[in-house]
């Protein structure tokens, strides 16, 4: 095999297929702000944003252009490296997790064998984020909303680790693609569908939306960790967060949604082509993010956590027990 | 505050300044929080960074023309304040208003009450995070405030009320309007109650939060719905009822508890009452007659008149320059604002200009029991506690 057999194609390959993933999230998450503009408009009796281009659509990319070229300021207080890293590995790691995400049977950039385990340590990662810039700010409110972005996380994750486990059980694989295909003939959020609940209200916690959205706690702690950012380096933290809610509709799809599957087997539903299923459970998913949004209040700080180490944790984790049970009693184990 | 720990280093509480640039601080709050974590160990509420000296400023102006600055006091309850202005100097001169004058006044006092409690309750659920109510407030406040608008011609600081009655009648099909109004309110409050009455989080957030007992709130000299909240039915319209508020049935909601969530149902409840003054006072009103004082001295002359009679277009010279004279005398007249008591203490030496106008509002004092009641609370229940206490700094720093 010569070099440019062996190194060359295999990379440019490689990079095309990762910007064919990377482009079009970053156009979704563009377009999903707007989504959520017209959604909320429409639920506060209002129309949403309707002056740039046809209703207007062209929004976004004003934003983007206006964000784009205003003055990034860093705080004179500020740790200027922490403060200007921070921002983007918020971004980059929401970016990355979709290496094993599958849209379709096959459709996969890196189809690795423990891509949930992956999927997990990447969402995990994106709490250093907010805590670095919380702390690199040297701004009280920032440096708050990092401490509680911190705690937040960590207690939802327990419980959403739980759930994957519950749902590794019944399929007996870590890959992503099996799981979808471990749901052909029942989706998981059927038989689990507790779990399927606690798993979303975590996604929401994870991806520090409201009624969980303390880290950001725009009443209370005025924007909390962002609270310094400006201009580009806000935008990163403003798409990373929007990539992150779409990440984990994406995940809550393969999880328990059936992924790519048609909801029925039988035509003319399995006409449609799986990326089409997978991209409108993803969008349904992100209409009850914005759904929640508009209707709730936030939590509290310690009401939050009650929430995450009384009800989820202990809730998630007798599931596991059930399910574990409930599959050796009758033999129902994944062969 | 200065602890000192274990291995005799000094800790120092974390001193967080909320405001005066902050979303929560309603205005231009500057709260100075020590806070142990996110508990709340010590509020101190900074005030004058609105002061305009209105006071000393209605000692160098004529009895009529004090009157706007009582909109631009607490601008979210213009007219019940120039209510309070209004009865002071009527008291002083020995006038008396019409009755439909007094209906009006009532009426556009009530549409205010509602006003105001449309915006504190809903930004108060903004403050605890729930954005859709606000904008849903939003829709029937800008209806109420074309009603303010055809009565009077401006949408918020109107010098409607003034001394000897309002400045003009209601226009033809006005009360017709505010009739077909008052129907759809009550669904639309449904809908409100709906969103927030029942909603585990909001109650979460709110019930048990910044409880003020019945004895603190009567020594701290609470009024209006915090004081109701506690458990004390003291409403000024009911226990020394001014203009037409002994003619009008209505009840005193009160709550017991004295949380924040007690407050927000008293003001959802005062709402519903408002309504049923609006509707009483639509329908008992004299359909014709004079909306102000016919005694010249005091109110103006109708226009038709001035062209033909020489004395009242002397009046209407004289009331617009020199404006006219009150007996001295001082008052403290004191009407049930939104927010509470809301009073004028009037001193008259004779002359065209007050002697001395000092304003008791009713956020001032509730104000001050900030620390008492977020003492031992989180951050985000100071939130809560100041949405609930209903601020407005324009009448606090007046």
């Amino acid at each position: 095999m010569g070099f440019w057999d062996g190194y060359v194609w295999p990379l440019i390959l490689i990079v095309l297929s990762v910007l064919a993933i990377v482009v079009p999230i970053i156009l979704l998450v563009a377009y999903l702000t707007y989504a959520e503009r017209k959604v909320m408009g429409a639920m506060q009796l209002r129309q949403g944003p309707m002056v740039v281009g046809p209703f207007g659509l062209l929004q976004p990319i004003a934003d983007g252009v206006k964000l784009m070229a205003k003055e990034t300021i860093i705080p004179s207080g500020a740790n200027r490296v922490v403060f200007i890293v921070a921002p983007m590995l918020t971004f980059f790691l929401a970016l990355v997790a979709w290496a094993v995400i599958p849209f379709d049977d096959g459709w996969v950039l890196a189809n690795i064998n423990v891509g949930i385990l992956y999927l997990f340590a990447i969402s995990s990662l994106g709490v250093y984020g907010i805590v670095m810039a919380g702390w690199a700010s040297n701004s009280r409110y920032a440096f708050l909303g990092g401490l509680r972005s911190a705690a937040q996380m960590v207690s939802y994750e327990v419980s959403m680790g739980f759930i994957i486990i519950s749902v590794l059980l019944c399929v007996g694989s870590l890959n992503l693609s099996d799981i979808v295909r471990a749901q052909q003939d029942l989706w998981f959020c059927i038989p689990l569908f507790p779990m399927f609940v606690i798993f979303f209200v975590s996604t929401v916690a994870e991806t520090n939306r409201l009624p969980f959205d303390l880290p950001e706690g725009e009443s209370e702690i005025a924007g909390g960790f962002m609270v310094e950012y400006s201009a580009m380096t806000y935008a990163l933290f403003f798409l990373g967060e929007y990539a992150n809610m779409i990440l984990m509709s994406g995940m809550t799809t393969v999880l328990f949604l059936g992924g790519w599957l048609s909801p029925f087997a039988f035509p003319p539903f399995t006409w449609i082509p799986g990326v089409i299923w997978f991209a409108l459970k993803v969008a349904a998913c992100l209409f009850v993010f914005i759904w929640i949004r508009a209707t709730f209040p936030r939590y509290r700080y310690d009401q939050l956590m009650r929430l995450g180490w009384k009800v989820f944790l202990p809730a998630s984790l007798f599931w596991i027990v059930l399910t574990a049970g409930a599959l050796i009693a009758f033999d129902w184990l994944p062969k | 505050m200065t602890v000192e720990g274990d291995s005799g280093a000094k800790i120092r509480p974390y001193t967080v300044n909320f405001g005066p640039q902050h979303p929560a601080a309603h205005g231009v709050l500057r709260l100075v929080l020590e806070m142990d974590g996110e508990v709340v160990e010590r509020a101190d509420p900074h005030i004058g960074l609105l002061h305009r000296g209105t006071e000393k400023l209605i000692e160098y102006k004529t009895y009529l023309q004090a009157v706007p600055y009582f909109d631009r006091l607490d601008y979210m309850a213009p007219m019940c304040q120039e209510h309070a202005y209004a009865l002071a100097v009527e008291k002083l001169l020995g006038v008396t208003v019409p009755l439909r004058g007094q209906y009006i006044r009532v009426l556009y006092a009530e549409i205010t009450r509602i006003l105001n409690h449309l915006l504190n309750v809903t930004t108060f659920a903004l403050d605890v995070g729930a954005t859709t109510p606000s904008l849903w407030a939003f829709e029937q406040r800008e209806l109420l405030f074309e009603f303010y608008e055809r009565a009077s011609g401006a949408r918020m600081h109107c010098a409607y009320f003034r001394p000897g009655g309002v400045a003009q009648d209601l226009p033809a099909g006005l009360a017709d309007d505010i009739w077909a109004w008052t129907e759809q309110f009550p669904k639309f409050m449904e809908e409100l109650a709906g969103l927030l009455d029942e909603n585990r989080i909001f109650k979460q957030r709110t019930v048990d939060i910044g409880v003020v007992n019945r004895d603190d709130a009567l020594a701290w000299g609470f009024t209006g719905p915090m004081l109701r909240a506690s458990g004390v039915p003291w409403d000024l319209r009911k226990a020394q009822p001014y203009d037409v508020y002994d003619k009008v049935d209505f009840d005193v909601p009160t709550g017991t508890t004295g949380d924040c969530f007690a407050r927000y149902l008293v003001r959802m409840e005062e709402m519903r009452q408002s309504i049923r003054i609006m509707r009483q006072c639509l329908t008992d009103m004299p359909k014709v007659g004079p909306v102000k004082s016919t005694d010249h001295k005091v109110s103006p002359p109708p226009r038709a008149e001035m062209k033909r009679s020489m004395e009242a277009l002397i009046h209407h010279f004289k009331l617009y320059t020199e404006g006219y004279h009150v007996p001295a005398g001082e008052t403290y007249s004191a009407v049930e604002s939104v927010k509470g008591e809301f009073a004028v203490y009037l001193v008259s030496d004779g002359t065209n200009k007050p002697y001395r106008c000092h304003i008791r509002s009713p956020g001032y004092v509730h104000l001050q029991a900030l620390e008492l009641m977020s003492k031992g609370h989180m951050l985000a229940d100071v939130v809560s506690i100041i949405g609930a206490t209903d601020i407005v700094f324009g009448e606090i720093d007046r």
